[in-house]
């Protein structure tokens, strides 16, 4: 056994969390205790063997403290052409100054909150690093969108990540969206440099009825960063949640996304691209739970991969009993570009009720090399042609993104990178 | 214009032309019959230059310079195109969008300034006259949903817009009605001139009604094994291929 898995390295965090949210942090350790860290044989991590990595990759299980941004930096994060509010974080911790606002939206942070509904859509008993976030998280930010107003303009989350000793990071953050609101939240991590950290992150979303809540992630770390997100959102009534997971880079990469619909006639959509090369592995697992009937779930997840990158998809779609007339779709492809990249894709569906419509599928293939060659015939170069069909195998995630500065942004990073014969 | 030299051609070691030689001069029309399995679309394919086939002796010049050393995206710039017996579908690329980068990249390649929006765009507009197609259909992914007709259309329009000196029409005629059929030879003849060249592959004579033909050859087992005026096409579809066979079959030598 690791020292990891018999849990002393993680002593450290536990200390040195801070004295406040005192039960609730003790339900995430006791929680964190009961499942341990995922062993190798786990099924729920089996191909993600981050016991194993954070041993290896990270020198220092203790809290990176917060490194100071500048607004030159802020300035050139922030996409072209984007317009809205900017939240700006330091390794989880925010920062007002660098910061703005909107009407209708109410920032805080955790600590700030008095009942903090905290662990109540994430609950610490679902996963070991929601657990251990809940225990040593040092505090975060609760967003809330009044209700019946829909903010048109997205809310950008810039999260800047640095730590020297190859430190953790758990950022925590509750999103409240009122009845008959709207917004759009563009979740986007960035290192500021090439030195290894742990993320450890937990986002928990709670919408209102006839809420329409999107919340894209872009993941464009350095090449040495471990990373565990638990984004959990709850979708009542005649709701819509969609969110976008984009992956471009890591070193092992794990993001849990969780949907549960709890009211009728709401909607569920996940999407998700990653294009992967060097030696980054990304997992991605999915799960809607379909409570009521009515209930929408879509789901598109693509991936590009090279060298000798992994990918790991699971979707599963749980459709209880009660769960009647539930329309439920799942798809997930998948290009390897070299002999070296792996995936490992699985849907897993479990489906309780009688009367639905569900279905799913999965494919894996190369590059087609007939259309290949009839974009070659026709005078374009091979590194262009590929280009062209990859981009093209691609679009059908970015299209979704309604946002143009975000998806100009991710379609400048893979063409760059297409054209450099990706 | 294309000289073509003692071509053996082989896929995974399987040998499937075995000796061609065929010249074609400028404003010539040749057609190259003969019955499934002989090796023409083998022939059309090798001149293009797909991967799979491996030519394992002889030589082709196309304007004087040796065509098969050159990449397929480069034979295309000096001027060869090949219309697919099957136009492969390509979703998330809209045939506008592929078609302008293609035409400014063999612009490029020939020296030439690219085409902006605007002139490319009226250019399209005077192909697209040529081979009666639809601009929506060309602002949609290539050949996604397309019928047999339209991808057949959609090749000659290519085929309009890229200029090409010489143009091998592989099958064009399979999967096409009368009406298609028509439209699509139509926009051939308009294409030809003194100084362009049409290798048009088939197996039936009914295209050769409206894209006539200077030359008829036969393909065999490999080999051109006759050749002719028109007339050739004309006495082939009427006693099908079997005497040519006996002919061939029975004083070969191999």
């Amino acid at each position: 056994m690791s020292t990891l898995t018999q849990h002393e390295s993680v002593l450290g965090l536990f200390e040195a969390a801070p004295a406040t949210f005192l039960s609730l942090r003790q339900l995430g350790k006791e929680s964190f205790y009961a499942q341990g860290m995922p062993a190798l044989k786990a099924e729920e991590y089996k191909f993600t063997p981050l016991a194993k990595k954070l041993e290896s990759g990270l020198t220092d299980f203790s809290p990176a403290k917060p490194v100071k941004i500048s607004a030159d930096q802020v300035k050139s994060a922030v996409f072209t052409g984007f317009e809205g509010v900017v939240l700006v974080f330091s390794n989880g911790q925010y920062l007002p100054e660098l910061s703005n606002s909107t009407e209708g939206l109410t920032i805080n942070l955790l600590s700030e909150i008095e009942n903090t509904p905290l662990g109540s859509i994430a609950k610490p008993d679902k996963d070991p690093f929601a657990a251990l976030n809940q225990a040593t998280f040092m505090d975060g930010l609760h967003l809330s969108i009044e209700n019946k107003k829909s903010i048109e303009s997205p809310i950008l989350l810039l999260q800047f990540h640095q730590a020297q000793g190859g430190q953790v990071i758990s950022p925590r953050i509750w999103i409240e969206a009122g009845d008959f609101s709207k917004a759009t939240f563009i979740d986007y991590h960035i290192s500021v440099d090439a030195a290894p950290y742990f993320v450890n992150k937990v986002v928990e979303i709670k919408g209102g009825v006839h809420a329409n809540i999107t919340y894209h992630s872009l993941q464009e770390e350095s090449n040495q960063v471990i990373e565990v997100s638990n984004v959990v959102t709850d979708i009542q009534q005649d709701s819509q949640f969609t969110s976008t997971q984009i992956t471009l880079s890591g070193d092992m990469v794990r993001n849990n996304l969780t949907l549960n619909l709890l009211g009728s006639n709401s909607v569920g959509n996940m999407n998700g691209l990653y294009l992967l090369q060097g030696k980054t592995h990304v997992d991605n697992h999915t799960n809607v739970d379909h409570t009521i009937p009515h209930a929408e779930s879509n789901e598109l997840y693509k991936g590009i991969l090279t060298d000798q990158s992994r990918g790991v998809f699971n979707g599963k779609i749980f459709v209880r009993q009660i769960a009647q007339k539930t329309n439920a779709f799942q798809q997930n492809n998948n290009i390897l570009l070299s002999e070296d990249a792996i995936i490992n894709t699985k849907p897993q569906l479990e489906i309780w009720a009688d009367d639905v419509k569900c279905s799913h599928g999965c494919t894996v293939g190369q590059l087609d090399e007939e259309a290949l060659f009839y974009l070659q015939a026709r005078g374009i170069d091979k590194i262009t042609a590929k280009g062209l069909l990859l981009y093209a195998f691609a679009g059908e995630v970015l299209d979704k993104i309604e946002d143009d500065s975000l998806r100009n942004y991710i379609v400048n990073q893979i063409q760059n990178r297409l054209g450099s014969n990706f | 214009m294309l000289s073509i030299k003692n071509l053996h051609a082989s896929i995974e070691g399987t040998p499937i032309l075995r000796g061609i030689n065929l010249e074609v001069k400028a404003g010539e029309v040749h057609a190259i019959m003969g019955p499934n399995g002989s090796g023409k679309s083998t022939l059309a394919s090798v001149l293009a230059g797909r991967e799979e086939y491996e030519v394992t002796e002889g030589e082709v010049f196309f304007q004087g310079k040796e065509l098969l050393s050159l990449s397929p995206e480069d034979r295309a710039r000096e001027g060869v195109f090949l219309a697919f017996q099957y136009p492969i579908e390509i979703p998330g690329v809209s045939t506008t969008n592929f078609l302008r980068t293609a035409l400014n990249q063999v612009r490029e390649y020939r020296g030439q300034e690219p085409l902006d929006a605007v002139k490319f765009l009226s250019l399209m507009k005077e192909k697209m006259a040529l081979v009666e197609i639809d601009q929506k259909l060309l602002s949609r992914s290539l050949n996604e949903g397309f019928s047999g007709g339209e991808k057949k259309r959609n090749e000659i329009f290519q085929m309009a817009m890229l200029n090409p000196v010489l143009s091998i029409l592989d099958e064009t005629d399979s999967g096409l009605d009368i009406d298609a059929l028509r439209i699509v030879s139509n926009g051939v003849n308009k294409l030809k001139s003194d100084t362009t060249a049409t290798i048009v592959v088939t197996h039936y004579q009914r295209l050769l009604d409206y894209i006539v033909p200077d030359f008829v050859h036969v393909l065999y087992k490999g080999r051109i094994v006759k050749s002719g005026k028109k007339e050739l096409a004309l006495e082939l579809e009427e006693k099908g291929y079997d005497w040519i066979k006996e002919e061939v079959d029975s004083t070969a030598t191999v």
